[in-house]
């Protein structure tokens, strides 16, 4: 995984409450057997229309916003499915951090594991990144992971918070089950104890 | 003496691997379930690192999502794409040496209802599968739960999860359901009471009265639906009805190493006294027929109400509740009894089991379908289809005029052939009423299986009481 290291981006503004997984990518392209390849996907049915135009007055269409790399975001966002398309797809887009009050969780988990931050602020500081959003490309916002601090396009810093562990993977990279297996030895022994505990599993 | 602990604490501790001094814990898992949609990344990430899955035993694929529900899928998938997945996942099962139900076998059908009917689900697990219903299994006393896919790679290859605990919420339903008045409605009403955010960050204990009356189905209904309330997992501590229902199923234990199972089985419960962060407490007397409006599952009224208008909200869910209204075509004001259905969908993993199909027959038995309903039933799994046919309640639907399909997840979610036209209107069992979701602009509501019965006679959307 490629590390996440601090950038200045395009903002883009998504009020729109419980944006679920569904919207963030329709069933139709969870048929492939793949990883890469989703962005041009993501949102799919708010952004075309049947014939496969862009709708012109969503928000990643508008010329402003088309190199988006943050979505600042209505409470809830990535609720329903489990699907890791839906990270893919944003990732794949050029997504490296969403805002939001809160997230579903799984979303939210598969999010870390694609390189992406989502970030969980209180909705006055969503509102004022949404407002601050709202203004199109000059709306550069910069993201510094290590110093949990968003500072938007006119130097207003505002802190975050996030996991310890998931910030450590994402800033080096690392890959979670090459970590995972450095413990085999405490799975082994979880396994042989819990082959006398309980047999039947 | 240790402090008193809920059910999700003691599943929790009895599965920790090692712990981080900041909380982060891995957490071993007893079930795996794997299906064709989440899966081909992962098998592909397992094979470019030369990887093996680490207890295939404890792995168990079967394909759901794509699958047609008509006849001769098992030597034709139409869509290239949906028969490449399903190809991908006969191999991988067959490459990995993984417990696989194909299509040809009787007992295929949606992950969430062969696990349990093959009693791969037991009490006191850990369950994990690509899919966000995993809830299901929580019915059982299981902490079951969706993973994405890099997951599904990480427990393939290390048998854990690398998870930080949740909190713990109680939702209790005291008193009785009244006639006509189902588990779905149950699950439906909390999310309506809560919110789809609800359980964020919240594993969820459903107890109280109404629900120990539940049968293994309905548990199954509640738990299913955990997910649409933002919970990780919901949980139904086990009892005699669990028992009875694990009991004899081809991979349950047997003879002594049940009566072991069982004393600890036994010891699954919440301790007088132990801590939860957030209580809710509805009276199962309150609960009516419910019905959803709009596009969120927290849009639930009861059927006697009225479309709601984005004025009755606030915050950003006005113009959320705009853009549903217009998305489903309604308008505020207007009865939820006077909307008027074209097709109707009984099955899915909330939905599919044998007491949902006997459940809708008693309604629909001796009469016909509205002319022109487009109605189907699809069970969910080979067995509960082969069971349904001998109880003879196929032929009921058959006769009222309803489609009697092959297993699958079908019309749930609109992968494979199954799936509404443009600005159809359906009454559907499923768990899930999102934009598209049953089909590009396809209008969704959400129902127990006797209301979606009650709407393929009548054609619009009625209050089953009427019927009953």
């Amino acid at each position: 995984m490629k590390k996440f290291e601090k950038f200045t981006g395009i903002a883009a503004p998504m009020p729109l409450v419980n944006i679920d997984t569904d919207m963030i990518i329709p069933k139709g392209f969870l048929k492939t057997i793949k990883r890469t390849g989703l962005g041009v996907h993501a949102f799919d049915e708010m952004r075309y229309d049947r014939a496969g135009n862009e709708i012109a007055d969503f928000v990643l269409n508008k010329p402003q916003y088309r190199k988006t790399e943050i979505l600042i975001a209505g409470d809830n966002f990535g609720c329903g499915s489990s699907r890791e398309h839906a990270p893919w797809a944003l990732a794949d887009f050029g997504i490296k951090v969403i805002v939001s009050t809160s997230f579903a969780d799984i979303f939210f988990n598969n999010s870390f594991k694609n390189g992406m931050l989502p970030i969980v602020l209180p909705a006055e500081q969503v509102e004022l990144l949404m407002k601050d959003a709202d203004r199109g490309e000059n709306a550069r916002m910069t993201v510094d992971l290590e110093a949990q601090e968003i500072t938007t396009s006119d130097g207003q810093v505002i802190k975050f918070e996030v996991d310890a562990f998931k910030k450590h993977c994402l800033l080096n990279g690392l890959d979670d089950i090459g970590l995972t297996l450095e413990k085999a030895a405490a799975i082994d022994s979880f396994e042989s104890q819990s082959a006398q505990s309980r047999p039947w599993v | 003496m240790s402090a008193p602990k809920t059910l999700y604490d003691k599943i929790w501790d009895a599965h920790v691997v090692s712990e981080d001094a900041d909380g982060t814990c891995l957490l071993y898992i007893d079930r795996h379930l794997v299906h064709e949609v989440t899966s081909p990344q992962a098998f592909e990430g397992l094979r470019l690192a030369g990887r093996k899955v680490r207890c295939p035993e404890k792995t168990i694929a079967v394909p759901d999502h794509n699958v047609p529900t008509t006849e001769g899928r098992e030597k034709h998938i139409e869509n290239e794409e949906s028969r490449i997945q399903v190809e991908a996942l006969d191999k991988n099962a067959r490459d990995f040496g993984i417990h696989y139900y194909p299509v040809t076998d009787i007992r295929q059908g949606i992950v969430h209802i062969v696990g349990p009917e093959q009693g791969w689900t037991l009490p006191g697990m850990t369950v994990v599968c690509g899919d966000s219903h995993t809830a299901t299994h929580g019915a059982f006393g299981a902490l079951a739960h969706g993973i994405g896919t890099s997951e599904v790679e990480h427990v393939l290859a290390t048998q854990t999860l690398i998870q930080k605990k949740s909190k713990n919420m109680k939702v209790e339903i005291t008193g009785q359901l009244k006639p006509g008045v189902t588990a779905k409605d149950i699950t439906l009403a909390v999310i309506g009471l809560t919110g789809t955010a609800g359980g964020t960050g919240h594993v969820i204990e459903y107890c109280g009265e109404a629900i120990r009356a539940l049968s293994m189905e309905g548990r199954m209904t509640v738990c299913n639906m955990a997910i649409e309330g933002g919970a990780r997992a919901g949980l139904i501590a086990p009892d005699e009805t669990t028992f009875n229902y694990v009991r004899g199923r081809a991979h349950a234990p047997k003879g002594a190493q049940f009566e072991a199972a069982l004393a600890w089985w036994k010891t699954l419960f919440t301790d007088e006294g132990a801590h939860f962060d957030k209580v809710v407490t509805i009276r199962g007397e309150d609960i009516e027929p419910v019905v959803t409006w709009g596009t969120s599952p927290e849009d639930v009224l009861p059927i006697s109400a009225v479309v709601p208008a984005p004025e009755d909200f606030t915050g950003g869910k006005v113009e959320a509740v705009k853009r549903s209204l217009d998305y489903m075509g309604l308008t505020p004001g207007q009865k939820l009894t006077d909307i008027a259905i074209d097709t109707v969908f009984i099955g899915s993993c909330t939905n599919g089991r044998i007491e949902d199909l006997r459940a809708a027959a008693k309604i629909v038995e001796g009469k016909k379908i509205k002319p022109g309903m487009r109605a189907m039933v699809v069970p969910g799994s080979g067995l509960v289809r082969h069971q349904a046919e001998e109880e003879g309640i196929a032929q009921i639907f058959i006769d009222a005029g309803f489609e009697w399909r092959l297993a699958g997840c079908s019309m749930c979610l609109a992968m494979n052939p199954d799936q509404l036209g443009e600005y159809e209107r359906c009454a559907s069992t499923s768990n899930r009423n999102f934009e598209g979701r049953q089909g590009y602009k396809g209008r969704t509501h959400l129902v127990s299986p006797e209301m979606a019965a009650a709407a393929a006679l009548t054609g619009h959307l009625t209050d089953v009481r009427e019927l009953i």
